[in-house]
């Protein structure tokens, strides 16, 4: 055994030292990257459909905070591009892990959009069926879900059905240390499974350079052993080409893949953080410059795939959608305190059914006006 | 509460060059909380700052610079976010001193907002004092005053040994009088007694103190005088206070916002009864939360122990000298659920 390491073996897993990038801010396309091939016009339309969607629906949830119908929303606004890519580079076998961030890649993936924000209306279970769906319940404790990503990967694998796993993480989930151990088990098991950094520049208050010293962090990959791309994430055309590149070469057993998407998170970490604490509003605005919906747009315009009637049909459907969101969530949460003892075990313990007979006999109580 | 709190880390870096303070978001913005509001503009980024985003690396950084003679003390962001840094806690932080056959301590604090009642999506909710309150080494504290934060976190920075310190979330917002000239007799290790009183012992800690209180207001009105006792300190669990209170009462409820099982409320019960067997009149009840996965906000009242429970179980003390059947009724309740499910 020769403990050398051979040049051509750290090349191969080294991402781009610049991110990918297709299509430039103003939208004019720039020369096709040669290592990857860019994705059908009909794609990068109907991704653009879904952006328009997603956008509105992402407004729409915030409305919803101040409104007191959602506990909680984390904006995907800024990170379209890296959202939809995500949902379009998985067929219906594979399997996606999302975080709190991604509502609208679940909703480009085709999730009801009321069950998206289920675990955001502060409900305990997250509205969806993942087996149905494939997709994993939107995962809070931070990287926590890129390991179960790469099990789920090498399940996939050992059942030989094929299918690909693409796990998304923010910035600062790449510190903790599951993050490590995930792309370590990943190198080591070759698993089929993608992993979508959506490098949004914050995590909460603290900005990436507070965050690691990497020089970016898809060079994070090649110490396990794994290939590695960043992107710009703000070019709808270049993600969506190196996600899946990333995907297809997971599914032909060439192992694991990790990608950095260069993004920016437009809004405040949630309804609820102050983001004027930690940065400047001209920061905020140059980003916004950069917004990536706008680059499809002209991007597409340019090349002549949309006109004004596409435009006008996708923002109808986003109304349409926004319209249902606000409707179906309009209402008082309903919920049954009795429910709480329901899914805690298969059967519940005789403890569980003795304080759930003690709950019911309070509410009872309560509902005959008897309350203390 | 929480200014007590920001006050409490102000004067302690002060008073003290080579405490530090550190975590997630704690530097520029504050902390989520705001409880290390303005330390960096005052201290500076070399001794209030922001970390990556590594708990287990936080309470790791945290003993090491412990060893290397500083005063570390750390902010896990949430209850539920402090687990990856369990391993750390419990393997390290908790047995550096026993490891080393005191040669090296760790005068480290591990702060920890945890509980409910704020209206917290999943994992915001979490009350894990008993996870660390099982495990040998480690202080565990939580106070329910602006008075006791003050100087409980003093107190804790000051201890040779690890701290754990749990911030009851819902009581950050509560108002109180602080002096911080007269100091309160040491709270770390002391329970006090909050409200006097001769039929009933109700000792609670935390977040379930106000709710105590308030069970003693309502009892009062029926003729029901309630001896409220708050622990303060877990660990070291202030025994003495608690039996000569029980003692002068006969009667005890033991309040806990945590699930119920194996938890601190069950260590209480049990050295009362241990301890004060033939001063008893009745047994000793436990309030507690269910053993449910912390529940969404719009049942969250259901799941909290509130005064209702806290009232129904002093009035099961057998103030008429009859014995208490519930225990009987709701396994009768579990036969019926039984057969109809
Ligand atoms: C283990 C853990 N620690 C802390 C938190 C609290 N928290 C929630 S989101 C967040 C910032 C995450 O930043 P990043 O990974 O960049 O994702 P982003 O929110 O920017 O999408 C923090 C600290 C958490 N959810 N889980
Ligand atoms: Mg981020």
């Amino acid at each position: 055994m020769s403990s050398l390491t051979s040049r051509g073996t750290v090349d191969r897993l080294l991402p781009s030292f610049s991110p990918v990038r297709v299509v430039a801010e103003d939208g004019v396309p720039l020369a096709a990257p040669e290592a990857y091939e860019l994705p059908a016009d009909a794609l990068l339309v109907d991704a653009f459909r879904r952006m328009v969607v997603g956008r509105r629906f992402d407004a729409q949830a915030t409305v919803l905070t101040r409104q007191g119908r959602l506990a909680v929303y984390p904006s995907s606004r800024g990170q379209e591009a890296c959202q939809i890519a995500s949902a379009l580079a998985l067929r219906g076998e594979d399997w996606l892990f999302p975080t709190y961030r991604d509502s609208v890649a679940l909703l480009a993936r085709g999730l009801d959009p009321v069950e998206i924000l289920t675990l955001l209306r502060g409900e305990w279970h997250c509205g969806y069926d993942p087996a149905a769906w494939r997709t994993a319940p939107q995962c809070t404790p931070l990287a926590t879900q890129t390991v179960h990503a790469v099990g789920l990967a090498d399940a996939l694998r050992r059942r030989g059905r094929g299918g690909v796993v693409l796990a998304l993480v923010g910035d600062g989930g790449t510190s903790e240390g599951d993050f490590h151990e995930a792309l370590n088990f990943a190198g080591v098991l070759r698993a089929p499974v993608v992993f979508l950094v959506q490098n949004n520049g914050y995590a909460i208050s603290v900005p990436l350079a507070r965050q690691s010293a990497a020089p970016a962090l898809a060079f994070k990959g090649v110490g396990y052993g794994v290939a590695s791309e960043q992107v710009d994430g703000n070019d709808l055309v270049a993600t969506l080409a190196v996600v899946t590149a990333a995907v297809e070469r997971a599914r032909a057993g060439e192992g694991p893949f990790l990608v950095e998407a260069h993004t920016y998170r437009v809004e405040p970490h949630t309804n609820a953080d102050d983001a004027t604490r930690y940065r400047e509003e001209t920061e905020v605005a140059r980003w916004r410059a950069a917004d990536p919906l706008a680059r499809l747009e002209r991007y597409l315009r340019g090349r002549g795939l949309l006109a004004d009637g596409g435009v006008a049909a996708a923002e109808e459907e986003a109304e349409r959608v926004a319209g249902e969101v606000r409707e179906r969530l309009g209402g008082e949460m309903e919920a049954d305190p009795l429910e709480m003892f329901r899914h805690v075990f298969a059967e519940p313990t005789p403890q569980l059914v003795e304080q759930r007979a003690l709950l019911a006999a309070e509410l009872a109580a309560d509902a005959e006006g008897g309350e203390r | 509460m929480a200014a007590a709190l920001n006050g409490a880390l102000r004067d302690a870096m002060r008073d003290d060059g080579d405490v530090l303070v550190f975590g997630e978001d704690v530097g520029p913005l504050g902390g989520v909380f705001r409880i290390t509001d303005g330390l960096t503009a005052e201290f500076g980024a070399e001794r209030c700052f922001d970390t990556p985003l590594a708990e287990a690396g936080i309470v790791g950084l945290a003993v090491g610079l412990a060893m290397g003679g500083f005063r570390p003390v750390v902010e896990m962001q949430f209850d539920a976010f402090a687990y990856p840094a369990f391993e750390q806690i419990v393997s390290h932080v908790a047995k550096a001193r026993n490891r080393t056959r005191g040669r090296m301590n760790l005068p480290l604090v591990i702060r920890i907002p945890f509980g409910g009642g704020i209206g917290g999506v999943e994992h915001h909710s979490d009350s894990s004092e008993a996870y660390y309150a099982h495990t040998p080494g480690l202080k565990v504290v939580t106070p329910a005053t602006a008075e006791d934060a003050y100087w409980l976190l003093r107190d804790a920075v000051a201890d040779p040994d690890p701290v754990v310190f749990m911030e009851p979330k819902r009581l950050y917002w509560a108002r109180g009088e602080l002096d911080r000239g007269a100091r309160s007799a040491a709270p770390l290790g002391r329970a006090v007694v909050r409200r006097p009183g001769r039929d009933a012992t109700v000792v609670a800690y935390g977040p379930a103190v106000p709710v105590a209180l308030e069970a003693a207001r309502e009892a009062a009105a029926e003729g029901v005088e309630l001896e409220v006792v708050d622990l303060r300190s877990v660990v070291p669990l202030d025994d003495a206070t608690v039996t000569a209170s029980v003692r002068r009462t006969g009667r005890c409820v033991v309040v806990q916002e945590a699930q119920g099982f194996a938890g601190v409320g069950a260590e209480v019960a049990a050295r009362v009864q241990e301890r004060c067997f033939h001063s008893l009149a009745a047994p000793v009840l436990r309030v507690a939360g269910f053993d449910v996965p912390y529940p969404p906000p719009v049942v969250e009242r259901a799941h909290l122990p509130g005064v209702g429970r806290v009232l129904d179980a002093v009035f099961r003390l057998q103030f008429d000298d009859e014995p208490d059947r519930t225990h009987e009724v709701s396994e009768r309740a579990r036969e019926v659920s039984r057969v109809a499910s």
